[in-house]
């Protein structure tokens, strides 16, 4: 028979007490979601990595103040979010507008959906790429937002618990990055004389 | 070419490719190695260990400037400077008859 499994939080009063081994177990259970999120916010291995690491040090030396009010999970995936943001504005590079590096594959979807709007295929990898050059254009807190409310389908209300921000002002940065990702896919339309 | 058509395709096909949860092998342990170099932080100790380090130059600023005070209390200019100072902290009340 299996031993029970310990909660998150008779594993949190463990290391709390000073067994820092049962962290181990909470970063196994939680490292796939951290992971997946990470993902989202950096392409390259090496930077998710980074992110990850950084989430569970930072979730490790903050634990004596995490209050049990809600689960683990979602706090941990705070520190996730904001750790994701903090890392799009350190690296705000490769922000210029033009779309010079889209592939001939990509070229052709985006003839194939001017062609036909509402043939095109959006489960194609090509329209998956091209989504992901225009959000790396992006600000981070546009990029943020619109991963969090459009891609992720989360609340205004959620995305404020997540980010720490109001509720007034994720509205605004909502309604800045809708209207920052139009301008950007108007510049890609003309950058390809669609 | 429709904008909103071409973001609402854009954002469908974000949302239907999602993201991979997968995780490096062994990524745990990776983290556990800096962590056993971290010790939780503790809030008041660092507040004690910042104040420990403000308290010498603190001590050595109140010496600087009671050796200061001490040396030109009785000079002319200091006193001159002083009458000075009390004019200028005091001319708001010398003017408060006008206001009213």
């Amino acid at each position: 028979m299996d031993p029970v499994e310990p909660t998150d939080s008779e594993l949190i009063a463990a290391v709390l007490r000073g067994d820092t081994a049962c962290f181990e177990q909470l970063i196994t259970k939680y490292q796939p979601r951290v992971f997946a999120t990470a993902r989202r916010y950096a392409r390259r291995d090496d930077e998710v990595e980074d992110i990850v690491q950084e989430v569970f040090l930072k979730a490790y030396q903050k634990l004596s103040s995490f209050r049990a009010e809600a689960p683990f999970e979602h706090w941990l995936m705070r520190l996730a979010v904001r750790t994701c943001y903090d890392f799009l504005r350190d690296h705000q590079r490769n922000r210029e507008t033009s779309f010079t590096e889209i592939t001939d594959a990509e070229d052709d979807w985006l003839e194939r959906h001017a062609e036909d709007p509402d043939g095109s295929d959006e489960k194609a990898t090509e329209a998956k790429e091209l989504v992901d050059k225009v959000l790396e254009k992006m600000s981070p807190a546009g990029r943020l937002v619109i991963t969090l409310l459009e891609i992720e389908d989360r609340s205004v209300k959620e995305i404020a618990e997540l980010t720490g921000w109001s509720v007034p002002l994720v509205k605004v940065r909502a309604f800045r990055a809708r209207a920052e990702m139009k301008k950007l896919l108007t510049k890609l339309m003309k950058d390809k004389k669609l | 070419m429709n904008t909103a058509n071409l973001n609402k395709k854009l954002i469908a096909a974000a949302r239907h490719h999602g993201t991979s949860d997968r995780v490096p092998y062994a990524f745990e342990k990776r983290i556990m190695a800096h962590i056993k170099d971290l010790r939780p932080v503790d809030v008041w100790a660092l507040w004690g260990r910042a104040l420990w380090r403000a308290a010498a130059p603190c001590v050595a600023i109140t010496l600087i400037i009671g050796v200061w005070s001490f040396q030109s209390r009785d000079s002319e200019v200091a006193q001159l400077k002083s009458a000075d100072l009390e004019t200028t902290v005091l001319a708001p009340m010398d003017n408060l008859g006008d206001v009213w």
